[in-house]
């Protein structure tokens, strides 16, 4: 929705061939902004805390310890070395549940993004491919859902489902089609018009073929980057569908549903409503810095000055 | 500018039919029949069932409940809370000036500081200050608004004290409304004191549901100023020897303006989705407040109601926005 067009001069000639090269190509662009790669690395080693949670985490993440109720974290007074992070209103450990979060919003993002952009990529791919009533129909549906504020539709979604993690992200899944559905769509009507389309039509091509893998492939790069943006915004989502108990449900350590459970405490215990939070805030943010990054490199039409 | 007026209207009308039909068959979705979810544990005779079913229409087909729906609809019937017993469209526009008032602030506070600060920027691009305000507006931008709310009352409720946790004044002011506006009402009341209270019972709520549209708002203006920057009439304006007060002031930012005028607009279903987290952490009694209460307590009528009424608000500012923006830039006009 923003950016300005920068004309480069791609000399054709020179550009890289082959996988590795391309992949160096990639790398090159995208280590220029030193935010993305430091968000990567967050990211990355995210991934790694949610893998190895079993090993890292020094407590089961809902293991109650009944003599230390609201312990604060382990530099102020009152503190254990036992719980660095501090202990919730029921005695867990916070840095432990943290860790276990890790895993859900995960999960979640993952879940999220592969279920839109499957659909998306079907539905847009078909709208821009045969365009017609079939095109009209889908857009119009997409208008619809656009036409609701994303959370409230979301949440209105998961009430007729019923409150669970799963619905919230199958909720948070249909809100986010219509990105990826105008993405393919624009992408492919854009590719349509180049000669090699022609060129595999007239040589006999398939449709289905033609669809999935001579045209989708060059559609590919507003997707990546889309997927990644809407990665952080399904973390974001679903721990304020979490917060407001529609999301995952208690006892689960997922980050949003810890800080409703904190609510309470606001004002006794800064640290059981603190860390979840900051713990969205970076992981969202990390995302946020490596799509930003993602783009920079991928698509040098949409690059920003 | 009249065709293109009817163009859009040929896409909206559509899909507000779209988003009735959504209403329409939210009700119906639910698991289990309506009557029963409304009856909630009680459960019913037989006979009462029958009645109720066919008191709310729910034994016809179901076009002809839809039929029925839109006709209710057009007649400015949006359905009746079964908790309150009372008309949809009252309830929605008793609470909807109180997050009318919420979301004005926040878009002013947002224009109000994210303008000037994207314009800095971009006219002191890569400076420490142009750094500051990115990061600042990429992390506004991946904030969880629900904890930034929350970090603010234990700062400047818990720690310092200066601000309310909740509501939009004093139970020691009542006046009548005027406008429904408290600020506005409490400045026409009179009363000592009154606006202040209102004041800070709005401050907080407000900086949080701005939050994501300032971040949105500075980006955008940064990147269209830069935009602007590099053409050549603003090069033929300095090369005239202008100040660059009003190379960047007039010349500049009149055309910058123009998508960052269409970004502004379409924040409003972005306010709507921010004011249901704001409002419910801090007792905000507005809509978002209202859907969300309604959602918890079965409150179906009110849901669909408040839904689509939403819904269509957010289409109305999407409408004038997309004619603002084809008034002021001619071009749009005459792309598809």
């Amino acid at each position: 929705m923003e950016e300005a067009v920068i004309t480069q001069e791609l000399d054709l000639d020179s550009r890289p061939v082959g996988r590795i090269a391309l992949l160096r190509e990639f790398w090159a662009y995208f280590s220029e902004n030193r935010g993305a790669v430091f968000g990567l690395f967050f990211f990355i080693t995210i991934i790694l805390i949610a893998v190895f949670a079993d090993f890292i985490a020094p407590h089961a993440p809902n293991q109650q310890y009944r003599d230390a109720l609201l312990q604060p974290p382990f530099w102020q007074s009152g503190g254990d070395l036992r719980f660095l992070l501090g202990t919730d209103a029921v005695g867990r450990d916070m840095l432990s549940r943290l860790i276990y979060g890790a895993r859900f919003s995960l999960f979640i993002g993952c879940i999220v993004v592969s279920m839109s952009l499957v659909v998306g990529v079907i539905l847009g791919l078909s709208a821009g491919f045969f365009r017609g009533r079939l095109d009209t129909f889908i857009m119009r549906i997409m208008d619809v859902v656009l036409a609701f504020p994303s959370l409230l539709l979301a949440l209105v979604l998961v009430a007729i489902l019923g409150p669970s993690l799963i619905n919230a992200m199958i909720a948070i899944a249909i809100v986010q089609q219509p990105h990826y559905v105008r993405l393919t769509r624009a992408a492919v009507m854009s590719e349509m018009t180049k000669d090699y389309v022609t060129a595999s039509r007239i040589i006999g091509v398939k449709t289905l073929r033609l669809m999935f893998i001579t045209v989708l492939p060059n559609c590919m790069a507003p997707l990546i980057v889309q997927a990644a943006l809407s990665f952080s915004t399904a973390i974001l989502d679903a721990a304020a569908l979490g917060f407001l108990g529609m999301g995952a449900q208690p006892p689960a350590p997922e980050w949003g549903t810890m800080l409703a459970e904190a609510r309470e405490f606001i004002l006794r215990a800064w640290w059981v409503v603190t860390f979840p939070g900051v713990a969205i805030l970076t992981t969202v943010l990390a995302i946020n810095v490596m799509g930003d990054g993602l783009r920079d490199a991928l698509d040098p039409k949409l690059k920003r000055s | 500018m009249f065709s293109y007026f009817i163009r859009k209207l040929g896409v909206i009308v559509p899909t507000f039919f779209g988003v009735t039909l959504v209403a329409f068959v939210f009700i119906r979705l639910l698991p289990g029949d309506p009557v029963l979810l409304m009856a909630g544990e009680r459960g019913m005779t037989e006979e009462r069932h029958a009645a109720l079913m066919a008191e709310f229409g729910y034994d016809k087909p179901v076009l002809i409940q839809y039929g029925i729906y839109l006709k209710d609809l057009f007649s400015g019937d949006f359905g009746t809370s079964i908790i309150t017993k009372q008309p949809v469209l009252k309830e929605f526009f008793t609470l909807f000036p109180a997050t009318m008032e919420l979301s004005f602030c926040a878009i002013f506070l947002a224009v109000f500081f994210g303008l000037p600060a994207g314009m800095i920027a971009a006219t002191k691009r890569g400076s420490f200050f142009d750094h500051t305000v990115m990061t600042g507006a990429l992390t506004g931008y991946s904030m969880p608004i629900f904890w930034w709310g929350l970090l603010l009352i234990i700062f400047f409720s818990g720690i310092l004290g200066w601000t309310p946790v909740s509501g939009r004044i004093s139970l020691l002011y009542y006046f009548e409304p005027v406008t429904g506006f408290m600020l506005i009402d409490s400045l026409l009341s009179g009363q000592k004191g009154a606006f202040v209270s209102a004041l800070s019972h709005l401050i907080l709520p407000a900086i949080v549901l701005a939050t994501i549209p300032l971040a949105v708002i500075a980006r955008q203006t940064r990147s269209a100023m830069l935009e602007v920057l590099s053409e050549d009439y603003v090069r033929t304006a300095r090369a005239k020897g202008l100040g660059p007060g009003r190379v960047i002031g007039l010349h500049a930012l009149r055309n910058a303006m123009i998508p960052v005028i269409t970004v502004i607009g379409l924040q409003v279903g972005v306010l709507f989705a921010g004011a249901i987290l704001t409002e419910t952490i801090f007792s905000w009694p507005g809509i978002g407040k209202w859907m969300v209460d309604s959602i918890f307590r079965r409150d179906y009528p009110s849901v669909q109601g408040g839904l689509l009424l939403i819904a269509a608000i957010v289409m109305i500012v999407n409408l004038v926005v997309d004619i603002l923006y084809g008034f002021i830039n001619p071009q749009i006009r005459h792309t598809d």
